[in-house]
């Protein structure tokens, strides 16, 4: 089986690839579209922001190629959110895989931005992404924008409002937390991608 | 619900783990790797790797050891020591670190923080205050904390450098209580509860853990969103599934 991680700039590309090789998989880092075209799977990481992100797959030429894929696909964390139609963090474009709009933590007293550290998964609707997971399990978050719950949720967590912690539509999923770094429970669901 | 983090710290030193008190005297507690696996092992929910010698050393962290812990750390990790620069800053990230802490560096030259938020946004970013009262009462910040013989005063409060950093982009304050740190009394729950709150982002307790109530008191009293350690978690004083216990029962969430 064959692995991709998109090199779109994203700091956690090397802990994703780690967590890979925990589980055996000797994933490549590329940004050459045919080489994501014929993978097998295909894994968009990201740390940072909407509006460089979405700029440096410009730049590759690589929003079309995404777009266009049918093999099964994971964004993690803010490459979950480029999944979507739109990004409030600088007024951003997405891919618009997942028809959700993502928008930053409400302010609210006692509420801090970044959502920062462990929170527990509430499942919404069963997915082989999803596979083993008990109801309440935790996993680590560091974000300051979501994915409202809807149609494409899969699993949610709350920080001052309920939001989306696993989507899926289609053949495009996302995970907001980092399963490079959620322990067991991450490794669980990395697992399960690379099985579907 | 989100837990309440339990972070060890690790301070290195040539490549291995040391713990001194009140900042000086160091003594080797062990391996890096070694260690990191120890504490995700017993449940730690985070680490932090100081290079304590890095910035009055004038160099950067050694990325080799990142690597080494990012292979097998299967929990987030933030290292410190010495990033003066954007481009340091990528290297450390690149290796593997989930955030990058800044503290002497970002006294020097505050507009590192603004440089740090931009490139890789703030949730990337930790800056660490190291915090004195004085005998005027006022708390003043520390630079160059990892060695004694360089360790300076600044005319800056606390406080007033803490609403600067945020304002300048960083994602989690760590306030190192330097009264109480070594000494196991506790946090410094009156310097905390004060930093709470014009703290927005996450705030981390630093400097005085000797007892599981020491933590109960940061989170429930300070409402501190994590609590940092180090002596009494390198000498087996307290196990950390114990103390997630204890926290569970006194109405703290942890992780479990």
């Amino acid at each position: 089986m064959s692995v991709v991680l998109v090199d779109a700039g994203g700091t956690n590309i090397g802990s994703v690839r780690y967590a890979l090789q925990r589980l055996g998989v000797d994933a490549a880092l590329t940004s050459d579209a045919a080489t994501i075209r014929a993978a097998d799977k295909v894994i968009l990481p990201g740390v940072g922001a909407a509006g460089p992100g979405m700029a440096r797959l410009r730049e590759l030429g690589l929003v079309e190629v995404l777009r266009s894929l049918r093999q099964p696909v994971l964004g993690v964390c803010l490459g979950m959110q480029l999944l979507c139609t739109h990004s409030e963090e600088g007024d951003t474009e997405c891919l618009g895989l997942i028809p959700a709009l993502v928008r930053r933590f409400t302010e609210a007293p006692g509420l801090r931005v970044p959502h920062m550290g462990w929170n527990g998964l509430s499942i919404l609707r069963e997915h082989p992404l999803l596979a083993g997971l008990g109801e309440g399990e935790q996993a680590y978050f560091v974000h300051s924008y979501a994915v409202p719950t809807g149609d494409w949720t899969l699993a949610a967590s709350d920080h001052g409002e309920t939001f989306s912690a696993a989507i899926a539509r289609n053949n495009f999923h996302g995970l907001q937390f980092h399963p490079e770094r959620s322990g067991t429970v991450g490794a669980k669901l990395l697992r399960n991608f690379l099985e579907l | 619900m989100l837990s309440r983090r339990i972070i060890p710290c690790l301070d290195v030193r040539d490549g291995q783990v040391v713990k001194g008190v009140r900042f000086r005297d160091h003594v080797v507690m062990g391996g890096i790797v070694d260690l990191a696996l120890r504490y995700r092992d017993e449940g730690a929910d985070e680490l932090v790797f100081y290079d304590i010698t890095a910035s009055p050393e004038g160099r950067s962290v050694d990325r080799a050891w990142v690597e080494k812990v990012a292979r097998v750390i299967d929990i987030p990790f933030c290292v410190a020591g010495g990033i003066r620069s954007v481009d340091e800053a990528r290297a450390v990230l690149h290796a593997g670190a989930d955030k990058i802490s800044v503290n002497s560096p970002a006294l020097a030259r505050p507009a590192l923080i603004d440089e740090l938020a931009a490139a890789f946004g703030v949730q990337c970013v930790v800056v660490g205050i190291d915090s004195l009262r004085e005998t005027d009462g006022e708390w003043r910040v520390r630079q160059y904390t990892g060695d004694p013989s360089k360790m300076q005063a600044l005319p800056r409060r606390t406080l007033d450098w803490m609403e600067e950093v945020q304002q300048r982009g960083a994602g989690e304050v760590v306030l190192n209580c330097m009264d109480s740190d070594g000494v196991r009394r506790g946090y410094d729950l009156d310097q905390l509860s004060v930093a709470r709150a014009i703290c927005r982002v996450p705030l981390i307790a630093s400097g005085g853990a000797g007892a599981p109530e020491h933590f109960r008191d940061a989170f429930v009293e300070a409402d501190v969103d994590g609590a940092l350690a180090a002596s009494v978690f390198h000498s087996g004083a307290i196990a950390i599934p114990a103390l997630k216990r204890y926290l569970h029962e006194h109405g703290v969430p942890v992780r479990r």
